[in-house]
């Protein structure tokens, strides 16, 4: 909360100035009664016509003066709302954009987007309801009751009972509700779940012939819906008439206790009337008090969910270390690695790379490839050991430094809404017609850019127009159009046929110059031409050295291999 | 679909209600006629209040007393229509739901697999909804607010004409300003929720790939995007917000107009030799005045949401309308298969305009193993498709122990086969639930048994709850080969005589791998088995290799036959080995 109240000072003018504006045309509406009991009292008994048209110009008056403030007050809450709103998002996506790795593990990709778009939302109506209603409201009620008393304090009384009577109904069935009505929530979401499960199970569904054991599983949680939704609103329901009573209930008292205050002169008849349009008042203006803090209770919530987001995330520091020229390109050395909160995924990890040579990496699933290679360009801080690239030490590289040396086509291949240009300057901000043309040659995709027209061709979100190996062959591309010092394919062919894989390698190897490429495959046909390869078994290097001696030394790899080249295993047909 | 033929529709639904939705709508009236009433009575009570003593008690008491009588009975009558609506609204709910439902089993796969899963979904959860709050609700809504205008005209007429005809005269204006306002802000409610799309999706796309956006060191041109929509949204919200809000003082306005109009009047009229009106008349008035153009603005808002309701009706019933399958009234039960499959002459294609198979002429004798190949995309899961009666051949016949699979129910046909799919899918339920599927009634050793068999006890045996431990529709923290392996169990438990197998391609690490493969060996034996298959012993070991490309089946025979062949078989074959 505090939080918000620091971007709201940002706004100070106008969050000052729409609960005043606000309570400007509360005010005169709480005078229209008094007027009115002038006209009765003054003007009709004394049959002054002159009168009567001097209190309806005193209403012309401040009718327009309530819509004035009233519009104003809206103005300048708006204003504030969408500001704070607006500053609190640009401030949350600059954090988003700050977020390492792990950050991004930690508070997770839905949770970040919720924040930024449901929560945000709520806070942004919390504070446009706030700015206009938290005053306004309780002005009103206590307003209209307070005036009651300068009319008449006996009856008056009626009000001080039945306003607190009011608040105690509306908010019980509120409160009663609220639960009941987050449960009806919780069914429609497991009606929900069971239509999406008939749908997207419907081949498994229909082959073991159980569409009318699921039918019946969905009737009984549709039943449990309908029973929860109507014992829900035989409270809900509640409202309205007993408000309703209450509130005419007060009236009768109202008028009988008028009537006996009359009979003792001490009650004009143009009092009772101003007193029986303040009884009117109160009840609308209080359902609208229940409606705003109810929005409120959820904006606090919202609110508090934003603040915990910012603490999130945690400061990465830089080394003080100095360059090394005298070591080998890439060094791991003794490196271990666990992500937070879980056990080690890698495990004393120690090799070097020269530059410009190939190193394969194979395992499993989980055994901690992609872990590896996410290592090199700093996406994570290894927990043991230490890595250093052209002879400094990863933490030693200033802002991203590292990560511009380093071409990296992750295992998703996944493209961004725009251009197929807009995605090479992904790579390279500054790259050249020329420069795109020949990396997306370099990486098997010229016929792509045949099939699709040109650079400008349009890429949808994620790159759902392109298939899956156009998309891999596209994010090779997007790598090597910065020309990296660092090329780390993380399982990056797998929707290629292997013909396609086999000459994408061949171009890199075969370039002047070629970057240090790192080949992450469960593939031995993609490994077994490296200049090293690096064998991982549940995060351990179980075997490093070339495709021979690897054959002859480390069983995990005779296993791996065979298994796809002896007995059986990829036949080619990816 | 017209609006006129989903009104149709929709009163269908509502037939059954027909009789409770009639005494809502009594009980509305008498509603609104006793809500109207009350201030009469207490505008009469505060006639007899005169200043100067000599009130007539009496006279007030009895007034006020028939007002409470009526103000309980009111309330009592509101309670039960709201709990009346509440309930006739929430069963056509359900009946759409159940029939939904029922729909959404009964509709063909080709249905399934045209329309994204969510936007069914999205009908029958959310249209429906919304169908039942603006139609029904709104209905009623609509009859009350109708009812309350015309109400309080007549009695405004009943107690004095002068002043309703000015009402009358200022009414068009608060539905005019209603309307001007309306169509302002709807075209910049466009607008926000257009950029506040746009800017959701751009905060989605970029988020969901944050990591990319890291290796790319791409931060600060995704922030310069994202203030430039941030920037644009800031400013058309303001705008939509502060104009929407302009409704309620523009309309109390117009409320305020009546009620000035009304107090100008009355008080005219309420002076002279010869007073044409009491003061307590003018109360009545002034409260009536207050309450005029309340029911207007709720009529505007429920017009809007019924119109939308129409459209979510219309959607609903497109769902509800799909042509399901025809019943199978001629089929009969199968039984328990031998396992013979024969493909006669079979044509397919999904799309008249794409021909797929064209045909093709394939026999398969009980207990053989058939390898389907090709590249990726190439078609496999068509074959499936018309194995399982997913989908029917255009032209030709699939046989089944010599039987046309046409003679027979789905549901026979398919219990004689066991499939195991790549895309695994599991109910949310427990780990039980997910192996009973084929057969509910499996006692508890049947099914320690079966995933003893399939390798899958020793990972389940494991699990915080075993056999009960809860899982979602996404298998949980079940690794990919976990869940393969449930699928497996599934089969496991029926033991069909013919089976459909799909090997999976990657993501499952060596040693699940190896479970899988000794889970299909034990699975096979004496089965007819079709097998989308990835790995080189598979292929090698199965009786007939049938291998496609572009959807079509371009070779069959046996692994040594294909290689001799030297078609596109033995190119495949060779790719792999040719770095």
């Amino acid at each position: 909360m505090k939080r918000i109240f620091g971007y709201l000072a940002k706004y100070k003018k106008e969050s000052f100035l729409a609960p005043l504006f606000k309570m400007l045309e509360a005010t005169f509406e709480l005078l229209v009664p008094l007027v009115v009991k002038q006209l009765v009292d003054v003007g009709i008994k004394n049959a002054d016509k002159p009168y009567i048209l001097k209190m309806c110009g005193i209403l012309v008056l401040f009718c327009a003066i309530g819509f004035i403030s009233a519009s104003t007050a809206q103005y300048f809450s708006a204003k504030a709302a969408v500001g704070v709103a607006a500053d609190l998002r640009h401030d949350m996506f600059a954090k988003v954009q700050k977020f390492s790795h792990a950050d991004l593990d930690t508070v997770g990709i839905s949770n970040t987007l919720t924040r930024l778009t449901g929560d945000l939302n709520q806070v942004q109506t919390g504070i446009n309801m706030t700015l206009r209603l938290l005053l306004r409201s309780p002005f009103i009620v206590f307003g209209a009751m307070i005036l009651a008393f300068t009319i008449d304090v006996r009856c008056a009384l009626i009000f001080a009972v039945a306003i607190p009577l009011l608040l105690a109904v509306v908010f019980a069935i509120t409160l009663v509700t609220i639960p009941m009505f987050r449960k009806v929530q919780a069914k429609l979401s497991d009606v929900l779940k069971s239509t999406r499960g008939s749908l997207i199970g419907a081949r498994v569904i229909r082959a073991f012939c159980a569409e009318e054991r699921m039918t019946k599983e969905f009737d009984g949680e549709n039943d449990a819906l309908c029973a929860m939704q109507k014992r829900t609103a035989k409270i809900s329901v509640l409202l309205s008439p007993l408000t309703y009573l209450i509130i005419n209930f007060a009236i009768i008292v109202l008028i009988y206790t008028g009537a006996v205050r009359m009979e003792a002169g001490l009650l004009t008849q143009g009092a009772l009337l101003a007193l029986y349009d303040y009884m009117s008042q109160i009840l609308i203006e209080l359902i609208k008090f229940a409606n705003f803090v109810i929005t409120v209770t959820k904006s606090i919530a919202s609110a508090g969910r934003i603040d915990e987001f910012f603490g999130t995330g945690s400061e990465r520091g830089t080394l003080d270390a100095a360059r090394d020229a005298s070591k080998p390109y890439i060094c791991f050395d003794n490196v271990s690695f666990a992500y937070a909160g879980g056990g080690d995924v890698l495990q004393n990890i120690s090799f070097t790379a020269n530059r410009g040579e190939t190193v394969g990496v194979i395992g499993g699933t989980g055994s901690g490839k992609t872990t590896l290679v996410s290592l090199i360009p700093r996406f994570y801080d290894a927990t043991g050991g230490s890595i250093s690239v052209d002879g400094l030490d990863v933490r030693a590289y200033a802002g991203d430094d590292l990560q511009k040396k380093v071409g990296f086509v992750p295992q998703k291949a996944v493209l961004f809404r725009g251009s197929i240009r807009d995605n090479m300057h992904w790579g390279k901000a500054d790259a050249t017609d020329a420069e795109m043309i020949d990396a997306i040659t370099r990486a098997e995709g010229a016929d792509i850019l045949k099939a699709k027209g040109s650079l400008d061709a349009a890429v949808a979100e994620g790159g759902k127009n392109f298939s899956g190996g156009q998309r891999q062959r596209l994010t090779v591309a997007r790598a090597l159009v910065r020309k990296p010092d660092i090329l780390i394919l993380d399982d990056s062919a797998s929707a290629l046929d292997y013909a396609t894989d086999a000459r994408l390698r061949a171009t890199i190897r075969s370039t002047d110059n070629p970057p240090t490429t790192f080949i992450v495959s469960q593939r031995a046909a993609s490994v077994m031409h490296a200049d090293k390869i690096i064998v991982l078994d549940d995060g351990e290097a179980v075997g490093i050295g070339k495709h021979e001696e690897l054959l002859e030394t480390c069983p995990v790899y005779r296993e791996i291999y065979d298994s796809q080249f002896k007995k059986g295993g990829d036949d080619g047909e990816q | 679909m017209s609006n006129k033929r989903t009104m149709r529709r929709v009163l269908t639904y509502i037939r059954g209600s027909l009789g409770k939705i009639f005494v809502t709508l009594l009980l509305s009236l008498a509603i609104v006629a006793m809500t109207l009433y009350v201030p009469i009575l207490i505008g009469d009570a505060i006639d007899l209040c005169v200043e100067g003593g000599g009130i007539d008690f009496a006279a007030i008491g009895a007034l006020l007393a028939r007002a409470a009588l009526l103000i309980a009975l009111t309330a009592a009558l509101q309670w039960v229509m709201g709990i009346l609506n509440s309930s006739i609204t929430y069963a056509v709910v359900r009946d759409i739901r159940r029939d939904a439902i029922r729909k959404i089993q009964s509709l063909p796969l080709s249905y399934i697999d045209a329309h994204p899963a969510g936007e069914t979904v999205n009908r029958v959860i959310s249209d429906v909804d919304q169908f039942s709050d603006g139609l029904l609700m709104g209905f009623t809504q609509f009859f009350t607010g109708v009812v309350t205008i015309l109400g309080t005209l007549c009695f405004m007429l009943a107690l004095d004409w002068r002043i309703a005809l000015m009402v009358v005269v200022l009414t068009p204006l608060s539905l005019f300003v209603a309307k001007f306002i309306a169509e302002h802000t709807h075209a910049m409610f466009l607008e926000q929720s257009a950029t506040k799309a746009e800017q959701t999706a751009l905060m989605d796309e970029i988020i969901t790939n944050q990591k990319v956006s890291i290796a790319f060191s791409h931060g600060e041109a995704n922030m310069e995007e994202f203030d430039e929509v941030n920037a644009r949204l800031s400013k058309c919200s303001v705008r939509a917000l502060f104009y929407s809000a302009l409704v309620n003082p523009s309309t109390r306005v117009v409320t305020n107009l009546v009620y000035l109009g009304t107090a100008l009047l009355g008080g005219f009229f309420c002076i002279g030799a010869n007073p044409t009106m009491t003061v307590g008349s003018l109360a009545v008035f002034l409260r009536y005045a207050n309450q005029y153009t309340k029911p207007f603005n709720e009529i505007s808002g429920v017009i809007t949401e019924l119109q939308n309701a129409l459209a979510c009706a219309s959607r609903i019933f497109d769902l509800l309308d799909a042509e399901s399958l025809p019943p199978e009234t001629d089929a009969v039960d199968m039984g328990q298969a031998k396992g013979s499959v024969d493909f006669a002459d079979v044509s397919f294609s999904y799309t008249p305009k794409r021909r797929l198979i064209e045909h093709f002429n394939f026999s398969a004798k009980p207990g053989q193993r058939v390898a389907i190949v090709g590249p990726t995309g190439c078609g496999k899961t068509t074959l499936i498709n018309l194995l399982m009666r997913f989908y029917d051949v255009t032209d030709g016949v699939i046989k089944v122990d010599g039987n046309p699979v046409t003679d027979v129910t789905r549901a026979s046909l398919r219990k004689n086969f066991g499939m195991v799919l790549q895309e695994t899918w599991l109910r949310e339920g427990t780990i039980r639930d997910n192996i009973v599927m084929g057969k509910p009634d499996a006692t508890d050793e049947e099914v320690v048994a079966a995933a003893k068999a399939s390798h899958a006890h020793g990972f389940i045996k494991n699990l915080p709850n075993g056999y009960d431990t809860y899982i979602g529709e996404d298998g949980g923290a079940l690794s990919a080969g976990q869940k393969q392996l449930l699928c497996i169990t599934r089969i496991m438990l029926c033991l069909p005589p013919m089976l459909i197998l799909d090997e999976a391609t990657s993501s499952i690490d060596t040693r699940t791998e190896m479970r899988i493969q000794n889970a299909f060996a034990t699975l096979m034996k004496g089965r007819t088995s079709f097998i989308v298959a990835h790995r080189l012993s598979t292929i090698r070991e199965a009786d007939v290799i049938l291998v496609m490309r572009d959807g079509n089946i371009v070779e069959q025979g046996t692994h040594d036959e294909l290689l001799r062949q030297n078609g596109f078989y033995a190119s495949l074959w060779n790719a792999q080995f040719a770095i």
